[in-house]
């Protein structure tokens, strides 16, 4: 079976807000094809458009000529590396400005805009078929391989309007559309279900910039018709928040923004969730997924701690944990994080997996920095730390943003020499602050590192005075 | 590395107590870059600091601001934007 690019296709509904200006679905499909003409004949695109509206087209036009859109944790130069082993002919294809990297590349070609929109007659939307893989998301593993995770054009529609259904943001006739602000880049999994098939197959206009101050994202919300929802994280969300809380006199410019909040990456905490509803008055909701399964589970975040599975998903636990199938998930897929089921669709988060890390949203594991860190030339042994109690202070602060500490030995090594070299390993928030040098690790017997001991060797290099950089 | 001025130092007192430094204030080169390489700041400190500055200095930053890399290019550079347009 086949299944369109655009779901309950209306040639002049607005698909997406450009600098102001509403791009109408009939000259997104004319812009889908004419991109589409001009791609390589490749297999794989690495889509780096930093704009909403190009990373669609980009999508869409890959989506036409057979092409699977590689998303990967990162954009780091190792991460580009790795993926050209696995599959040499990927190329890029990104905005002139964006990140130079090591791949061949084709820039996103200037739009035609609305002059040259004059074709008669209604386009139709293209079909694609529904086995066609789409996209591959990936994990970033426990070596230095990334983990390939296959999305088909049909999981990837059913999820998106999956998703559209439950939240209430589905067009319906007689209702004005939904417009949504996105704080997330497109080529995140949950930036690409919410705020890139969610419009494509919910009848929801985008806002085609990533705003990021406090302020962008006011002035991006208040651009546009209501009703309108911003997709977003626990971090910009708290600065929304505290920035509406701060500046008492322009409170006003923040409040009744949003007709809808989505928030996803990590969960809320329950004070920034009830401050976010109350401080920008729209309800929130929270979307608990992971990179494997997708979007697997809503909750609204004012009513407790309970979610509720997305249409058609069933979970159930064994031996290994808790276990995901059933709707727009492929197979069976065991999730990371520690689940308390209620029944077969609701449950309640418990934590995460002791190895997985989640700092701002961007989800690693240990295993994979430790290897990262032990890979770099000069360094004999290292390991990265979650310190549970040690930056407490900070924790309090800033909840949503805990720092790695890493303690490394590496003779005739700089702290900055190893920082450096991991830029450009790992995304820029699991670089460790701080980063201790030390004489050894304190392995045991058999060589394993045991969380007592690193936390004694991390309290004595807190105490030191802090190595020179 | 130029001394800090008074000014400086109170900002860089701010950017050290915010994002929880391992660095002295005094230490901080007010030539530096704060993104990436020198300082080490990425996206998530700088939407920090950008609250710490709209409570300290009443400023919002923008990023449609064509200036924004360059603001956040130095200490000085981002004292001097901020004591342009401060309105506490």
């Amino acid at each position: 079976m086949k299944l369109p690019l655009i779901a309950g296709f209306a040639p002049d509904a607005v698909f997406a807000w450009r600098e102001g200006e509403p791009i109408p679905t009939r000259r997104f499909l004319r812009d889908v094809a004419r991109l589409g003409a001009l791609l390589p004949a490749r297999g794989q695109v690495l889509n780096l458009c930093a704009d909403r509206y190009r990373f669609a087209v980009g999508f869409g036009a890959a989506l036409l000529r057979g092409q699977v859109s590689l998303l990967p944790p990162n954009h780091t130069p190792e991460m580009v590396a790795q993926l050209l082993l696995d599959y040499p002919g990927l190329y890029c294809l990104r905005e002139e400005g964006g990140p130079a990297l090591e791949i061949e590349t084709l820039l996103f070609p200037q739009e035609a805009g609305a002059a040259d929109g004059g074709e008669p007659g209604d386009p139709q939307a293209p079909l694609i078929p529904e086995e066609q893989v789409a996209a591959i998301v990936f994990t970033s593993g426990s070596t230095g391989t990334p983990l390939p995770n296959r999305k088909t054009w049909g999981r990837l529609t059913l999820s998106a309007q999956s998703e559209a259904a439950r939240l209430g943001l589905r067009a319906s006739p007689g209702e004005p559309a939904w417009s949504l602000v996105g704080t997330v880049p497109p080529q995140h999994m949950y930036g690409f279900e919410s705020t890139v098939l969610l419009p494509m197959q919910g009848g929801l206009a985008m806002h085609a910039g990533r705003p990021f101050y406090a302020a962008d994202v006011a002035a991006a919300l208040g651009s546009l018709p209501h009703p309108r929802a911003l997709i977003t994280t626990p971090v910009h969300l708290r600065a929304l928040v505290e920035e509406a809380a701060a500046s008492a006199s322009s409170a006003a410019a923040f409040q009744a923004l949003p007709d809808f909040l989505l928030c996803a990456t990590a969960p809320l905490s329950d004070d920034l969730a009830r401050s976010a509803e109350a401080r920008l008055k729209a309800p929130l909701y929270e979307i608990y997924g992971c990179t494997e399964a997708g979007q697997v589970a809503t909750r609204r975040s004012s009513a407790g701690p309970r979610w509720q599975a997305l249409p058609g998903l069933e979970l159930h636990q064994d031996q290994l944990g808790t276990w995901v199938r059933g709707g727009h998930v492929e197979g069976e897929v065991l999730l990371g994080d520690v689940i308390e089921l209620a029944d077969d669709t609701h449950f309640e988060l418990r934590g995460r997996n002791a190895d997985m890390i989640n700092i701002a949203g961007k989800r690693t594991s240990l295993a994979h920095l430790n290897f990262q860190l032990g890979n770099i030339e000069g360094v004999r042994d290292g390991v990265f730390v979650l310190p549970e109690h040690a930056n407490k202070g900070e924790a309090e602060k800033n909840p949503e943003v805990v720092r790695l500490a890493a303690l490394v030995v590496a003779p005739g090594l700089k702290p900055a020499q190893i920082t450096a070299a991991l830029r450009r390993r790992v995304d820029a928030v699991f670089l460790p602050r701080p980063l201790y040098m030390v004489e050894a690790l304190p392995r045991n017997s058999t060589g394993k590192l045991t969380a007592a001991a690193l936390r004694e060797l991390l309290a004595q290099c807190a105490t030191k005075p802090p190595t020179r950089t | 590395m130029s001394a800090l001025t008074e000014q400086e130092l109170a900002l860089a007192h701010l950017v050290v107590e915010t994002l929880n430094l391992e660095v002295k204030p005094e230490e901080i080169d007010p030539e530096a870059p704060l993104y990436g390489e020198g300082l080490g700041l990425d996206s998530i400190d700088i939407l920090e600091m950008a609250l710490a500055i709209s409570k300290t200095y009443g400023v919002q930053l923008r990023s449609e601001d064509e200036n924004n890399r360059k603001i956040f290019a130095s200490l000085r550079r981002l004292n001097e934007h901020l004591q342009e347009h401060r309105t506490k």
